[in-house]
């Protein structure tokens, strides 16, 4: 391999970036992907596939052995609201493997007592995302149910490129966030990228059953869509 | 409860110190610090393989490593081809398995079978 193919690789994995590394078995020769370059790549369909799976594989290309190094971003669960369903989700995020960072300014809610082994933030959550960054591999969660909370992190969330935005609240509810938002400046195209009312439709009543509702909704997002239609 | 807690982090470390992005770094700064380094990864596995496609041995001139193929099977045949890839520069691929005298004999009992891509970083 050559080092620069080598230091670029690392470099991208560095600030959070995908990449694959393309290596023809036989012949030796390699190539780097970055995840912005897959859609115009010969091999995208095969590349988005495995990048969706986060695995590495081997495949066969025109005859050619063709192995792919695949190097995803560890997903991250970025949520406003140290509440119950946040407390719910805490343990599920870990079971799954996605990093859980809670941000809430109430400093009586955002407690590691309530969140044992949780990244807590207790700054208001445009200056919490300033720090943090919110890219490709980043969810991001509003569960409040206060604007002056929620908004300002769906703001930021809808000016990144993470792969899902969420927000509790009824229809009703989110209709006038979504008035807010288009006074705020962002468009229909924007807001639709927000899930809500948030979660897979599995009739969830408790704190529990919506952080699965959530998380189920997450997961499908970061890995789908993998299965063709019938 | 803690105290499980506290194990869940301490085997989560372990992990972490192993992870195949670490390798490729420690691959890159060895490199860069001028040693000769060669690269495993294994590409294909069947049946009950220890270590998952995508995992990487980092591997220098003397025959230092890092990382695992095989969780320790296999590593001592790897690393000795890893000196002649270095020498040669020429990329490989190697075959163990239980179907294979030769493997069976460095080891890997699990039954499982498992190619590895041995390749010089230069």
């Amino acid at each position: 391999m050559d080092l620069s193919i080598l230091a670029a690789l690392n470099a991208e994995r560095a600030t959070r970036r995908a990449t694959v590394l393309v290596t023809d078995v036989a012949g030796g020769t390699q190539r780097l992907v970055k995840a912005a370059d897959i859609a115009a790549d010969p091999l995208a369909e095969v590349l988005d596939k495995q990048l969706r799976m986060a695995k590495s594989a081997m495949v066969e290309v025109d005859g050619k052995q063709i192995f792919l190094t695949v190097q995803a971003p560890h997903p991250r669960v970025v949520v406003t609201g140290a509440v119950h369903i946040s407390q719910a989700m805490a343990p599920m995020a870990k079971l799954l493997d996605l990093d859980l960072v809670i941000i809430d300014p109430r400093s009586a809610f955002a407690t590691p007592e309530r969140f044992p082994d949780v990244t807590l933030m207790t700054q208001w959550p445009d200056e919490a995302i300033a720090t943090l960054g919110l890219d490709a591999y980043t969810a991001f969660v509003a569960l409040t149910h206060d604007p002056k909370i929620d908004d300002p992190g769906l703001e930021a969330a809808l000016r990144s490129e993470c792969f899902y935005i969420g927000a509790l609240g009824s229809r009703k509810t989110h209709g006038r966030r979504v008035e807010r938002l288009a006074a705020a400046g962002f468009g229909a195209a924007g807001t639709a990228r927000i899930h809500a009312p948030i979660g897979l439709d599995i009739g969830a009543v408790s704190p529990a059953e919506i952080a699965l509702a959530i998380l189920g909704e997450i997961v499908s997002t970061l890995r789908g869509p993998r299965r063709k239609p019938v | 409860m803690r105290h499980d807690l506290k194990r869940i982090a301490a085997a989560k470390v372990r992990i972490m110190i192993s992870t195949d992005t670490d390798i490729l770094t420690t691959a890159e700064s060895w490199a860069k610090s001028g040693r000769s380094v060669a690269l495993a990864t294994v590409i294909e596995t069947w049946g009950s393989a220890p270590r998952p496609v995508g995992s990487h041995l980092v591997i220098d001139g003397e025959g230092n490593f890092l990382g695992s193929v095989s969780g320790g099977c296999v590593e001592g045949a790897v690393v000795e081809e890893a000196v002649d890839v270095i020498a040669d520069g020429k990329p490989r691929t190697l075959e163990f398995g239980v179907a294979d005298e030769a493997a069976w004999k460095v080891g890997l009992s699990c039954g499982g079978r498992i190619r590895i891509y041995v390749e010089k970083v230069n």
